[in-house]
């Protein structure tokens, strides 16, 4: 047993300093991303959760350009894309989509324009690899803080508007006639959502951060209905996620090819994805959810602002 | 600007252009931009992955961008469409991580493959391209009626027998085909922002479909050109400019629609009183059906009766 | 099982639907002539539009059968059926005007492009005059107002000349005018083109001047049949399973439950239109 142990977790993992903060950075992340990832997916918003994570990278190449601290870039990035998405954008979902695009557009544009002008200053070959699928094990620990800061206030905005949240999300026409600040709580949920995916898009990658975003919300929502339950077994399955990722790439730098190790952010989507796909398999014991039932967040337009 | 190596550069943006905007009509019609987004995306990372088998990338684009297409497709009938994009798109790129950790030279096969490589395009990816653009809009063409059926009023088109089903999956694959060749030209995320961007400024200065996608193919064409002169003069990344070129067209036309609704009102309501029976008799010219199953009349049937009186 | 009339276009026999655990539909059987206009009524949630899908072979009933024009259904009755939906949400920015609509309902089905042919743009017209649209044939049809946007969609229905029109709940979320309207419409089409109508609607007064035939829903069953038949207390007391009244005032109809639980929306209805008589 403690042969086969052994095997699992190599030797010299825990006591790894990058480890260590890899972990601890990817549970806040883990965290905060499955709560706010509930309700991403309830508002059908998983576009812009992605397109935030994109632009908030743009954020940080620009900043890393002009010399400044990398996280105001990545936070101004994320929270004026995502002003600028509720401004342009209409409260209807396919408006909102096409703004989200065009933003999305320019943003990735002006990453192309910082990148291109980073390569004439300096050789920053591996820039955009980094920018885009990060690396969880060269985070530096003076980023933690910070990290730890922007999870609680996403936390703290989305605890604070849950209820009014639920509502606009399941039925915007009945929250306005109950004097519910429809547009402004969207606004607020998406600046939210936007610190949320910054700093986590900046420290493990765009394709992380919305990996740890949608995955766990989905496969959640699937499984319950309510949705306090989804987010703490949202939480739950993308720390699982992470932590079991990061065994995984651990690992694998002994694995072939070389003594290079697999990237992190390949195994935690990978597990992400399997766990999502598992809440398709028919478990004895377990009610599916009916077609055409109203209120299940999965079935598509029921409860998303039209 | 117009010199020989430059005109290759010309053609093909033009090429992309006029496919970016035939099928990204569609993409703003059906909600789809994610889709959009992320079918390039992922294609991106496939190539990554031939680029290491040694294949040629064109088949990693390809095999990528189709498995792509047919995830969201299949998924997402269980399930909601926005969800099912985001987990193909982060899979395809999980993917791509792998495959570019294990490749050396990643650097440039990352950027040239997400931001094109415009202003070395080959002459000989000319031919290629162009074909593939005919085959892509032949292919919308050819389920132009359904595909528009099915986009605007997808419940009525289920119950007349108009699989929703199967032309979102026609779409998926026509535009897994329109990304996969034009990615290694203009990179994945100008594809992108070329299909969604002057479709979407498009729909506000029209009302009909078919001068939609013909203004949506001609800011493309705008888009594109300007783009392209620009990054020449200034060396700047052709992506930059469209990108922003495209946003702007799009604030245009998001202003225009605004100037429009505040306009005066327009129309008087419709008549309350029971629609009366004039109004009904044009319906008496069109001759009623024989028999219940040839429901729909032939249409020169109906027209000669219909210009008897 | 009982001769079929010559002249019966749908015809629902025993039909029972069952989802997620539940019965929605028990024994509902009922026939629908050609031109005949009548009211599917039953309080929300009572299965109507699971029973309009059934029809339209959307749903899978799971036992009973329905049969078009004496036959089977056959899987795509696409023409011959037109269908106008519930709560249709239509982007205002779409690029496609009332008259894009409508000549969807002729060719949408088709593959290919349409050719501009002056047929077609006759016909086109021709249905947007019979529904009372063609004021507003060129405008976006995400920017017209409900009982708009409803006519264009009747037009659309209509265009092919089906044999059978359903409508699930068109007449919710309209104004009294587009209501009397709507109706009057789709009373002219089923009196002139022998249209049948089937309508579903959780309060048939507005459409009480136009149907002489109900079937009524509810608790998953269902009783068709002539209005005056139908809309009796014992009748309904028997489908609710508990006491229910039927009270006439002002030439309208008021369902009331005999006792406090079973508390039918038809009254809420009532109230607003008594004032206007």
């Amino acid at each position: 047993m403690g042969h086969i142990l052994g095997y699992i977790v190599e030797p010299g993992l825990l006591s790894s300093g990058p480890v260590r903060t890899a972990i601890l950075v990817g549970t806040v992340v883990a965290v905060t991303s499955g709560v706010v990832g509930v309700f991403t997916v309830i508002r059908g918003q998983s576009f812009a959760g992605h397109s935030l994570a994109d632009v908030a990278t743009t954020g940080g190449a620009g900043a890393f350009l002009a010399g400044l601290n990398q996280f105001w870039g990545f936070l101004l990035a994320g929270v004026s894309a995502a002003a600028i998405m509720e401004l342009i954008g209409v409260q209807r979902r396919r408006g909102r989509d096409v703004a989200t695009g065009v933003v999305l557009g320019a943003a990735l544009g002006t990453a192309a324009l910082f990148l291109y002008l980073g390569t004439q200053t300096s050789s920053t070959t591996g820039a955009s690899f980094t920018i885009l699928f990060g690396s969880m094990f060269v985070i530096s620990p003076d980023t933690i803080p910070a990290l730890i800061a922007s999870g609680l206030v996403a936390l703290a905005v989305v605890a604070v508007l849950s209820r009014m949240l639920l509502l606009t999300s399941l039925s915007p026409e009945l929250a306005a006639a109950r004097g519910v600040p429809v547009r402004a709580v969207g606004a607020a949920y998406l600046t939210a959502l936007a610190v949320a995916v910054s700093l986590s898009a900046v420290v493990i990658g765009a394709v992380l951060s919305t990996a740890l975003l949608i995955g766990p919300a989905a496969a959640a929502l699937r499984i319950s209905r309510r949705p306090g339950r989804a987010m703490i077994a949202a939480a739950a399955a993308g720390t699982a996620a992470t932590w079991l990722g990061i065994l995984l790439a651990y690992d694998s730098s002994y694995w072939p090819p070389r003594g290079h190790g697999w990237p992190v952010s390949f195994f935690v989507v990978a597990l992400v994805i399997a766990g999502y796909l598992l809440t398709y398999a028919r478990l004895p014991g377990r009610r599916r959810p009916a077609r055409g039932q109203q209120g299940e967040a999965e079935e598509a337009p029921a409860c998303s602002p039209a | 600007m117009f010199s020989g190596l430059m005109m290759n550069t010309w053609i093909a943006a033009t090429i992309v252009a006029v496919i970016a905007g035939v099928t990204g009509f569609f993409a703003v019609l059906r909600g789809q931009s994610f889709a959009a987004h992320a079918i390039p995306n992922g294609a991106f990372a496939g190539a990554a992955g031939a680029g290491l088998l040694g294949l040629n990338v064109i088949w990693g684009l390809a095999v990528f961008a189709a498995g792509g297409a047919l995830g969201i497709a299949a998924l997402g009938r269980r399930a909601r469409q926005d969800v099912v994009t985001a987990l193909v798109l982060v899979l395809m790129l999980g993917l791509g991580a792998l495959f570019l950790s294990f490749s050396t030279e990643y650097a440039e096969v990352t950027y040239s493959l997400l931001f094109g490589e415009v202003f070395g395009v080959s002459s000989n990816v000319i031919l290629p391209i162009a074909a593939l653009g005919i085959v892509s809009i032949a292919l919308i063409a050819l389920m132009y009626r359904p595909l528009l059926l099915t986009s605007a009023l997808p419940e009525i088109a289920d119950a007349r027998g108009v699989s929703t089903r199967r032309m979102n999956l026609w779409y998926l694959i026509v535009m897994a085909l329109a990304t996969s060749m034009t990615v290694p030209v203009v990179g994945a995320l100008l594809m992108f922002a070329l299909m969604i961007g002057p479709a979407a400024t498009a729909r506000s200065f029209t009302r009909r479909p078919e001068q939609a996608i013909a203004l949506g193919v001609a800011i493309a064409l705008a888009t594109v050109w300007a783009g392209i002169a620009a990054s020449y003069r200034t060396n700047w990344p052709l992506g930059f400019f469209v990108g922003v070129i495209a946003a702007g067209f799009f604030l245009l036309g998001q202003g225009w629609t605004a100037v429009r609704r505040r306009g005066p009102a327009r129309r008087p309501a419709p008549a309350l009183s029971p629609v009366p029976l004039s109004r009904t008799a044009a319906w008496r010219l069109i001759r009623p059906p024989r028999t219940p199953e040839r429901a729909v009349p032939t249409r020169v049937a109906t027209a000669r009766s219909g210009k008897k009186g | 099982m009982p001769e079929l009339a010559e002249d019966e276009l749908l015809r629902l026999d025993g039909i029972g639907v069952r989802l997620g655990g539940r019965q929605i539909l028990r024994d509902v059987s009922f026939t629908v002539r050609p031109g005949e206009f009548t009211g599917l009524i039953g309080p929300n949630g009572a299965g109507k539009t699971t029973l309009l899908r059934v029809i339209l072979g959307l749903q899978a009933p799971t036992s009973g059968r329905v049969l078009l024009n004496g036959r089977p259904r056959p899987r795509h009755a696409g023409r011959l059926i037109g269908y106008v939906p519930q709560k249709l949400v239509i982007d205002p920015d779409m690029p496609l005007r009332a008259r894009d609509v409508v000549a969807l309902g002729l060719d949408g089905h088709k593959p290919g492009f349409p050719l501009p042919s002056r047929s077609r743009r006759d016909l086109v017209t021709e249905a947007l005059e019979a529904v009372g649209a063609d004021r507003f044939a060129d405008a976006r049809v995400g920017e017209l107002s409900g009982g708009e946007q409803q006519r264009v969609l009747i037009a659309h229905a209509v265009i092919s000349r089906p044999r059978l029109l359903l409508l699930d709940e068109p007449l919710a979320n309209l104004d009294l005018r587009s209501e009397q309207g709507i109706v009057s419409v789709l009373a002219s089409l089923a009196r002139e083109q022998k249209i049948a109508v089937l309508i579903s609607a959780h309060d048939m007064n507005p459409l009480m001047r136009e149907t002489g035939t109900v079937v009524y829903v509810a608790a998953g069953r269902a009783a068709a049949g002539r209005t005056d038949d139908v809309i009796r207390p014992e009748v309904l007391s028997a489908l609710y399973g508990s006491p229910v009244d039927v009270i006439r005032v002002h030439g309208r109809v008021l369902v009331v439950a005999g006792d406090e639980q079973a508390h039918h929306p038809l009254e809420t209805g009532i109230v607003t239109r008594m004032g206007g008589g």
